[in-house]
């Protein structure tokens, strides 16, 4: 088993996590929190099974980084409407 | 002369940006402009497109597969025309619509929802196509948090976790396929894919497909629409149900038709079966709703359920796809008029129930007339650019001896009538002698008349619009 493999391995059980925290019913921000676990699991997958030929493949490097910066502004979106709903719950 | 097509990306970035900063009254004045001048790039860039074939522009002059190309062919060109009428008709209702108000974010989001959809239409790598429904995602929650009450924020918060765990789940499909073939670009993986690919690829189709059904809302992934669409601000429900839950079906199909279509023969089946399911579950809902916005929402339910009748038939003649295209352009104007409806029936008599709508006909004749029009495209009436689709739908289910899809088409019509005679009937109905009605301005109600006049000369002006789809198609 090669090391690429075992990251992306990793990866896809750590995306199962995330989505179900995500889907199951739960604390808002236990569903928030499983999102970033989830794409940081499908991030693993991208750069993990993406070696050529032994070397690294700068190009899901950089998909990797759009990703996360469309990750935080997402994380960001959801803290805030989780923070308005529970004001309005008060 | 420039390309127009990169200029319809750049444009609403630069107005939504400096509506943010000038304010929501000049902001919006600004997002007007803006708008008008995108519809005629967008009429130019189709008029290209049927002079010389599909376009391709390397973004800063680099080009795949170092850079990104961004391409227009006939279908892309459709939603940039049908996206671009659609946003600057209800650009000018919203702006009525919002005076008094203060819509702190509505124009600079309108301007970012724009970009998005127009960056949706002209991808052409798996990647950039994520990005895009991923800022198309933020800009519409957003749009739906406008107003701030708890009802907003909640739906807001629903509809945000269903489209990220849908996004995520199309990027893994998307990682499997990068680590498969070593491209994202639509163009080099579709003469790759093949039906010998290794399991991996598969696994990835359906973690895309499935990733799509949930963002266009089909049944059973139905269940975010109807709260999100019914809570938002009436301009931002129209915007939605019109174009943003469009953008995710045209993706799908773009994928079917091209990348995808190997691996496609059974699970064209399935969808039927769960766009006919759609269809009379949705209606149900829309006959049973207490609250106007809701009936229309759940209607939109019921209309994206049509779109999915053609996938089983795409394969065998080219009427499905000018079928599905046809029920996406009449459906986005009729909905953004029957919205933009409901949302001055709100205003006027300051209640939410089709109940209250008592009085109505008389008030607001235009309106309701907007209303009515809206009706008979949904309902599949002659001329109207529903009748056009359904008919085609028809055709094509006959001439490849599926009666039953036929079947579903003629009963999900009559359904639609249901609902429709519903509101009307509330509407013709004497006003009880202590309502009282507040003005609305006439811009709103003739927004609304234009979209609705729109979605039936659809019906009389179609073969344009389908001569234009014939552009560069992948089948």
């Amino acid at each position: 088993m090669t090391p690429g493999l075992l990251y992306a391995l990793a990866g896809v059980a750590l995306f199962v996590l995330g989505l179900g925290a995500m889907l199951l019913p739960g604390p808002v921000l236990r569903r928030i929190l499983g999102f970033n676990v989830m794409g940081s699991g499908a991030f693993l997958v991208l750069v993990g099974l993406a070696q050529r030929a032994g070397g690294v493949d700068p190009v899901p490097q950089a998909m990797v980084l759009t990703g996360i910066v469309v990750a935080l502004a997402a994380t960001a979106l959801a803290l805030a409407l989780a923070r308005r709903q529970e004001q309005a719950d008060d | 002369m420039t390309d127009p097509l990169p200029w319809l990306i750049v444009l609403p970035l630069a107005w939504g940006a400096l509506a943010f900063l000038l304010g929501p009254g000049r902001g919006g004045a600004l997002a007007i402009a803006g708008l008008a001048v995108q519809t005629g790039l967008a009429l130019i860039l189709a008029g290209q497109v049927l002079a010389t074939g599909v376009r391709v522009h390397p973004v800063g002059g680099w080009g795949a597969p170092l850079g990104i190309d961004l391409a227009v062919d006939g279908l892309s060109a459709v939603m940039l025309l049908l996206t671009q009428g659609v946003a600057l008709v209800l650009a000018i209702y919203a702006r009525s619509y919002f005076a008094g108000a203060r819509p702190e974010g509505f124009w600079p989001l309108l301007g970012f929802l724009l970009a998005a959809l127009n960056a949706l239409f002209v991808s052409a790598d798996l990647f950039n196509l994520y990005v895009t429904l991923e800022l198309l995602t933020l800009a519409a929650v957003g749009l739906v948090a406008q107003g701030g009450g708890a009802a907003q924020a909640s739906a807001a918060l629903r509809y945000l976790l269903v489209s990220l765990a849908a996004s995520g789940v199309y990027l893994l499909g998307v990682a499997l396929i990068y680590a498969t073939y070593g491209t994202v670009s639509l163009a080099t993986l579709a003469p790759l894919i093949n039906g010998d690919a290794p399991l991996a690829v598969w696994l990835a189709t359906g973690l895309v497909g499935v990733a799509l059904l949930a963002k266009t809302a089909l049944f059973p992934f139905h269940f975010w629409l109807p709260p999100a669409h019914g809570a938002a601000a009436a301009p931002v429900s129209a915007l939605l149900s019109a174009l943003v839950v469009k953008a995710s079906f045209y993706l799908l199909l773009r994928l079917w038709l091209g990348v995808f279509a190997p691996f496609t023969v059974a699970a064209g089946w399935v969808l039927a079966g769960l766009g006919a399911a759609a269809i009379l579950w949705g209606s149900w809902q829309a006959i049973h709703a207490r609250r106007i916005k809701l009936l229309v929402a759940w209607s939109t339910v019921a209309q994206l359920g049509y779109l999915f009748l053609i996938f089983p038939l795409l394969g065998s003649t080219a009427l499905a796809l000018q079928a599905g295209i046809m029920q996406a352009v009449s459906h986005g104007l009729a909905k953004a008029a029957m919205f933009a409806a409901a949302g001055i029936f709100l205003k006027a008599t300051g209640r939410d129930e089709v109940d209250s709508l008592a009085g109505v006909a008389g008030r607001l004749p235009l309106t309701l007339f907007a209303f009515a029009l809206a009706g008979v495209t949904l309902m599949g009436l002659p001329p109207s650019g529903g009748f056009l689709a359904k008919w085609l739908l028809i055709d094509a289910a006959l001439e490849a001896r599926l009666w039953p899809l036929a079947a579903v088409v003629i009963s999900g019509g009559l359904l639609a009538a249901v609902y429709v005679f519903r509101v009307l009937r509330q509407a013709f109905l004497l006003a009880p002698d202590d309502s009282h009605f507040h003005p609305v301005p006439r811009s709103m109600e003739w927004a609304a008349f234009a979209l609705a006049a729109a979605s039936v000369a659809l019906g009389l002006r179609g073969v344009e619009l389908l001569q234009l789809l014939a552009v560069g198609r992948v089948t």
